[in-house]
């Protein structure tokens, strides 16, 4: 359901590096996203035409780089993959860990288009 | 989260920092966290509430597992000993509003429409709406929705996730986002226990250990006041603790830090 939120916010960041570097428009857009983001990859997918529409990124490309759940154990120190709704240590089995990876929402990297933007019919 | 001195690169994105440039274009790498617009309308809202001494508490749950009837009791509890207020979240109606003001207490409704949660704009814009001259604690109902509300931040300081004895134990398991977000977890309806087999609170509690979450877990029923004076006085200790951060200048974000906030609180 929120995911719309999240594209629309992407939308704006996304303009925002495009402002910031001069350039015409976004070609390719590269998120991360874990699975602890508690955003569905494939939901934002969707929605992210709808937010993008008439926008400078219209027809960029929307890449996923999806990132694994790790956590470092406290008790043990070894770290480990973990599910979604287990994430306690692989190898001792404490639930005293913390996540290296796996909550990540995050905007990696923009395509943009830097050659000179055509001047508007007049 | 800044762009200019790196402290957003973590040991978990920074081998991502560098791409092949493509023809024609340039590939920029931004690293910036999708909700930053939201997060900082968070921090500010923060701001706002430790310049005031405030403690504020984000109370989320599936619907109908008596958040508003919890605040009832606890309202009605701490009448005379703090001045609490109340942000209600819903889709739509004023009636928890109105149930909080029964008690002669300040409160706001967010009538989202169609949104299935609370977000730190929405909570700034009701926070202008109300007067928090003198009030110690502020407790915000979020939308009852166990997915969204837990990816964004409010401003809160703490937040407290109900668990009602007539939904499964495995909740925690179900909804691992929204409870690992948690500070504390309350198990709610607990009278009604006795006519429940299904239901074991120490299932519901491994559940939230395996999602590596040490938030205490507090047993209660609102309505027939059984388990409130072990809430009261863990909120009393979340207030004194606030007041303390206050007036060292710091403060508190819930449970949940991503990787770059938590690098950059070391540095802070």
């Amino acid at each position: 359901m929120h995911e719309l939120a999240v594209a629309q916010a992407l939308v704006e960041q996304v303009d925002a590096v495009i402002d910031q570097h001069q350039a015409s428009s976004a070609t390719s857009i590269r998120v991360r996203i874990g699975p602890l983001a508690g955003v569905v990859p494939e939901l934002l997918a969707t929605a992210f035409p709808l937010a993008a529409a008439g926008s400078r990124m219209e027809r960029a490309q929307l890449e996923f780089a999806r990132a694994p759940i790790r956590v470092r154990c406290q008790t043990c120190g070894e770290e480990t993959e973990a599910a979604m709704n287990r994430l306690i240590c692989g190898a001792c089995g404490d639930w005293h860990t913390q996540i290296v990876s796996g909550d990540e929402l995050l905007l990696e990297s923009v395509e943009l288009e830097t050659s000179p933007a055509l001047a508007p019919n007049s | 989260m800044c762009d200019t001195c790196g402290c957003n690169l973590t040991p978990g994105n920074k081998h991502l920092a560098f791409k092949p440039v493509a023809q024609g274009t340039t590939a920029v790498s931004v690293l910036k966290g999708l909700l930053q617009k939201n997060d900082d309308q968070a921090a500010h809202n923060r701001e706002h509430f430790d310049k005031r001494g405030i403690l504020a508490i984000n109370l989320m749950s599936s619907p109908g597992s008596g958040k508003t009837a919890l605040l009832e009791a606890t309202l009605t509890a701490l009448k005379g000993e703090f001045t609490c207020a109340v942000i209600e979240g819903d889709l739509e109606t004023e009636n928890d509003a109105e149930r909080i003001r029964a008690i002669g207490v300040t409160a706001h409704q967010i009538v989202t429409g169609t949104a299935c949660h609370l977000d730190a704009h929405l909570v700034h814009d009701a926070l202008h709406q109300m007067s928090l001259d003198g009030v110690d604690i502020l407790f915000i109902e979020n939308v009852g929705n166990l997915v969204c509300p837990a990816s964004f931040d409010l401003g809160q300081h703490l937040n407290v996730t109900l668990l009602s004895v007539t939904e499964g134990d495995d909740k925690p398991a179900k909804y691992p986002v929204m409870f690992r977000a948690a500070d504390a977890m309350l198990l709610t309806k607990t009278d009604l226990l006795a006519v429940l087999d299904d239901f074991d609170p120490d299932k519901a509690e491994a559940h939230l250990r395996n999602l590596a979450n040490p938030a205490p877990v507090m047993r209660l029923s609102a309505r027939k006041d059984l388990g409130m004076d072990v809430w009261l006085t863990w909120l009393r200790e979340q207030l004194g603790a606030q007041r303390a951060r206050v007036a060292i200048g710091q403060s508190r974000r819930p449970a949940i830090q991503s990787d770059g906030m938590k690098y950059h609180s070391v540095t802070a």
